[in-house]
């Protein structure tokens, strides 16, 4: 059963994360963690201008915060956010392709936590971070869906991710929620019954 | 099964690290501390920890490597320019009422916000009466910090911080250009003391009206953190100022009934007792 969601954009990513929080089951109590790069200087506003597309509850991560059912964690502009079991940690090593804070360190310790029970998603981007963090999650058994190249504002980065890793999931942008809430909730009802 | 076994490892090359050459890693944290050694390893062309270990053991030039590798941050002048404007308007008024301030700037790196402090009580008037300790565990990033040169590059973004941050001046009074480097202003370093002091195994060296360690901690685990905590609550004089990084907090402090935030979206606080 999935126990984390990373989630991983760049260019295009402040049109494509509405749409994805929008189509989340509220009933949904994984957590999830996401990378959307942005400038160095920007404090809470992605969290502000989140918060109307969801019910869950949506938090700048804090050093070592618990990670928590039912919440969304933004990583904090210019920190990178690091999985460490079951919390998160920040740190100021040096950016990672350019980028702090960076989706390959996002996924890579995700998968390190977690494995097979880390989902990676990968949205539209104009650069090619991730790639290498997707292909560690996949290759430690998680699952990675990557928004369709052909539908994303930015190719790049889904396209990246598709050319190294065999990805489980190519969906549109809309269908990426729902499909998170079958994985998330499905393993649920089918341990209950 | 690989990640248990690296695990172990790294355990054993802390250890004897520690118990060699007295730098203890051991409760640094761990997601952290694996990709840094994850890159030293690829950098010394190692295939595994143990041989890393051997290395090092048994030779202090490698030491030096590790070490750097395992310590350096990258920050920049005047980062969170609105923690140095609240700074500014919050604690300079505070400091104003003392004769004598003792600042401690604890894990200080190479030196940016060390001279970004240096630059805000010398626009306000009151860095004569000031003294900076600015402490890192690490000799060569010491050095570097005393060195005061940076890539002539950054000036751009640090202008714009320090503009942010409430500068008063132009920022290109306080450095010289040479061969694309920034050399600052021989007078910021005037009050500043520049020392080595391990956070993890050295201990309190005099009373502070204000503690900064921002962005040190997140490379702690809690055991560690609460230590420093300790240390940080016994060097601060009543009603003196910790000033802690953005994301930081004292949730895991024991102390924390015993500060007040000054500014609390800064990570500004005052001990109350």
């Amino acid at each position: 059963m999935p126990q984390l969601i990373v989630i991983g954009t760049s260019l295009g990513g402040l049109t494509a994360l509405p749409v994805l929080l929008q189509t989340l089951s509220p009933a949904l109590s994984t957590p999830i963690a996401i990378v959307q790069h942005r400038h160095r200087d920007s404090r809470s506003g992605l969290l502000d201008f989140l918060q109307p597309y969801t019910t869950l509850s949506l938090r700048e991560v804090e050093d070592k915060d618990p990670i928590q059912p039912r919440t969304i964690y933004l990583a904090p502009a210019d920190y990178h956010l690091l999985v460490e079991s079951h919390q998160f940690a920040l740190s100021i090593d040096e950016p990672v392709s350019f980028a702090r804070p960076s989706i390959d360190v996002l996924f890579e310790t995700a998968a390190e936590s977690f494995g097979k029970e880390a989902i990676g998603v990968i949205l539209t981007g104009a650069n090619q971070d991730g790639a290498q963090g997707a292909a560690t999650l996949k290759a430690q058994g998680g699952t990675v869906i990557i928004q369709d190249p052909t539908t994303a504002e930015s190719p790049i980065m889904p396209a990246a991710v598709q050319a190294n890793t065999s990805v489980d999931w190519v969906l549109p942008l809309t269908q990426i929620g729902s499909c998170l809430n079958h994985l998330c909730l499905a393993t649920r009802k089918s341990r209950s019954s | 099964m690989k990640n248990d076994l690296e695990e172990i490892e790294i355990q054993l090359l802390l250890e004897g690290i520690y118990q060699y050459y007295g730098f203890d890693f051991r409760n640094y944290a761990r997601s952290s501390l694996h990709r840094r050694i994850r890159k030293i390893l690829a950098d010394e062309n190692l295939p595994y920890i143990s041989d890393l270990q051997a290395r090092i053991l048994h030779d202090p030039a490698c030491l030096q490597r590790f070490l750097l590798g395992i310590t350096v941050n990258v920050t920049s002048m005047f980062r969170d320019p609105s923690f140095f404007l609240a700074f500014r308007q919050r604690v300079v008024p505070l400091l104003r009422t003392y004769p004598y301030v003792r600042i401690w700037h604890a894990g200080c790196s190479q030196g940016q916000e060390v001279y970004s402090m240096a630059i805000l009580l010398q626009e306000e008037g009151i860095y004569d009466r000031c003294r900076i300790y600015a402490t890192d565990a690490n000799e060569t990033v010491l050095k570097q910090a005393e060195n005061a040169i940076y890539p002539l590059e950054l000036m751009q973004q640090y202008t714009q911080l320090y503009l942010q941050a409430g500068g008063k001046q132009s920022f290109s009074e306080y450095y010289t250009a040479a061969y694309g480097n920034a050399i600052l202003r021989h007078s910021l370093k005037q009050n500043i003391i520049f020392s080595q002091h391990n956070l993890a195994t050295d201990r309190s060296f005099n009373e502070f009206h204000v503690i900064l360690c921002r962005n040190v901690l997140i490379y702690f685990n809690a055991d560690l953190q609460k230590h420093v905590h300790y240390l940080f609550h016994e060097s601060l004089c009543m009603l003196g100022i910790l000033a802690l990084g953005r994301q930081e907090s004292l949730r895991l402090s024991p102390f924390q009934s015993h500060y007040e935030p000054i500014a609390n979206r800064e990570k500004i606080y005052r001990r109350l007792h």
